[in-house]
C-alpha cells in the first residue's frame, strides 16, 4: 500500500513506524515547527530508526506540498496533527481533489468528528475511543477492548526494544 | 441583518465595528480572553468569549438565525472548518471566508464555501490597477512634510511626449528634478524637450499626486 501521514507526532509516528515495517510505502509530512537550525534532528524524532519511507517537511495542507509526498498514487491519507481544523482540511484536500479511497482523520472534539463522518470523511476521536476504552475496563467489560489493548500492548513491546542509533 | 464575526482580531474587529455603525446586529466570537474584554471594552456587549470552531459556541451566538457567518481569523483551516460548521450544523444561509493564503481560494470553493475574500488578492488587484503601463509610481514621501518624490516613464502618446518641461500642466509647486534619459542624468530646465522612454522624477505635494498624473499621462 502506499500510504501518506501528514502530522508527525507520536501517533503519526508510530503508524508510520507499524505500516514500514510490515513492507508498505509510507511518506509522512510534517511542518517545521521549531527552529530550523535544531530543526533537522527534532523534526522526525518519532520516526523510528529504522523507517525506509520518505520524510517530507512541508504544510500539509498545502497541494504541492500534498502532490510531492506523492497523494496522487497514495491509497490512503491520515491525517493525523495535533490541530482538528487542519486535518478536516488536509482530509478534504485528499477525498475531494486528489480522490483518495481510504481517508482518515484524527479529529479530538467528538462533536466535529461526528458532523464531519456524516459529510462522507471518516473521523476518529480519541477523546470518545479513549474514554469508552476506559470506561469498559472500569466496568469490567472485557469484550470491548481486549483485542484492542492486546495488539497495543504487543507493539509496545516491539518499540521498547527497538535498537536506538548511537551518534 | 445579523452577523456573527469568527475571530476578533484587527480584521474582526474592524468589520465588526463597521457593521455595527451600518446599523447591522452583530456578535463576534473571540477565544482569547484578553482580547475578547478589549473589543468588549471599544465595541460593547457584543462578544462571546468561545472557541467559533466548536458547534457549541456557534449555538450559543445565534448562528442558526444570523443572515451570515464572516470567519477572518489568520488560520485557514479554522476558518474553513468554522464556515463549515455554520454551515451544515447551524444551518446558516451565507458563510463567508477570510483566505490568508491565496492558494486557499480554489480549495475552499472545492470545498464548498463559495464565498471568500483574500486581502492578498484585494490588494494585488489594487496595486496593478494603479500602475499602468506606462509606469508612475510614488517613490517615498518626504520626512517632515505632505510632500513626496513620483518616478514617471514618459509613454507615446501621452501629453508630454515630445514636448518641453514648461508646458507640463503640472500642479503649483510641482518640479521636475532629474530627467533619466539612457542611462545618464540630466538636469532640466523649462525648455528641456521629454522623449518617449525619459524617466523623470517629480517632487510634488502628496496631495496633487493625481494631478501631476493627468499632466503626465492625460
Amino acid at each position: 500500500m502506499n500510504v501518506v501521514i501528514v502530522g508527525c507526532g507520536r501517533v503519526g509516528g508510530f503508524l508510520a513506524g507499524l505500516l514500514d515495517s510490515e513492507g508498505h510505502h509510507v511518506s509522512v509530512v510534517d511542518i517545521a515547527a521549531i527552529s530550523p537550525a535544531r530543526a533537522e534532528r527534532a523534526w522526525f524524532q518519532h520516526l523510528p530508526s529504522s523507517f525506509k519511507g520518505e520524510p517530507i517537511l512541508g504544510d500539509g495542507t498545502d497541494l504541492e506540498v500534498l502532490r510531492q509526498a506523492g497523494i496522487e498514487q497514495a491509497d490512503a491519507v491520515l491525517a493525523l496533527t495535533e490541530g482538528d481544523n487542519r486535518n478536516l482540511m488536509t482530509a478534504q484536500i485528499a477525498k475531494k481533489i486528489f480522490g483518495v479511497k481510504r481517508v482518515i482523520a484524527k479529529v479530538n472534539d467528538p462533536v466535529r468528528a461526528q458532523m464531519y463522518r456524516q459529510m462522507g470523511i471518516d473521523t476518529l476521536s480519541r477523546t470518545s475511543i479513549l474514554g469508552t476504552l476506559l470506561f469498559a475496563m472500569l466496568m469490567e467489560d472485557r469484550e470491548v477492548g481486549e483485542v484492542l489493548v492486546r495488539k497495543a500492548l504487543a507493539h509496545e513491546e516491539e518499540i521498547a526494544h527497538e535498537p536506538v542509533k548511537v551518534r | 441583518m445579523y452577523f456573527v464575526v469568527a475571530g476578533a482580531g484587527e480584521v474582526g474587529f474592524h468589520l465588526s465595528q463597521a457593521l455595527l455603525e451600518a446599523g447591522h446586529e452583530v456578535t463576534v466570537i473571540e477565544a482569547d480572553r484578553r482580547r475578547a474584554s478589549f473589543v468588549q471594552e471599544k465595541l460593547g456587549s457584543i462578544v462571546l468569549n468561545a472557541a467559533a470552531d466548536e458547534g457549541r459556541a456557534q449555538m450559543e451566538a445565534g448562528c442558526s438565525r444570523a443572515d451570515a457567518v464572516i470567519a477572518v481569523t489568520g488560520d485557514d483551516a479554522k476558518n474553513l472548518v468554522i464556515c463549515q460548521l455554520a454551515k451544515h450544523k447551524c444551518r446558516t444561509p451565507r458563510v463567508i471566508a477570510r483566505v490568508n493564503n491565496p492558494k486557499n481560494e480554489i480549495v475552499f470553493k472545492t470545498l464548498g464555501i463559495d464565498e471568500t475574500v483574500s486581502s492578498t488578492r484585494v490588494l494585488m488587484g489594487v496595486i496593478e490597477q494603479e500602475l499602468p503601463s506606462g509606469g508612475f509610481m510614488p517613490l517615498m514621501p518626504l520626512a517632515g512634510s505632505a510632500n513626496e518624490v513620483i518616478e514617471a516613464e514618459i509613454a507615446s502618446g501621452t501629453p508630454p511626449a515630445g514636448k518641453t518641461i514648461g508646458s507640463l500642466r503640472l500642479p503649483t509647486g510641482a518640479l521636475v528634478g532629474v530627467v533619466v534619459r539612457r542611462g545618464k542624468l540630466l538636469h532640466p530646465d523649462e525648455d528641456t524637450k521629454l522623449e518617449v522612454g525619459d524617466r523623470v522624477i517629480v517632487f510634488s505635494a502628496t496631495a496633487s499626486e493625481s494631478e501631476v498624473r493627468k499632466a503626465l499621462f492625460g
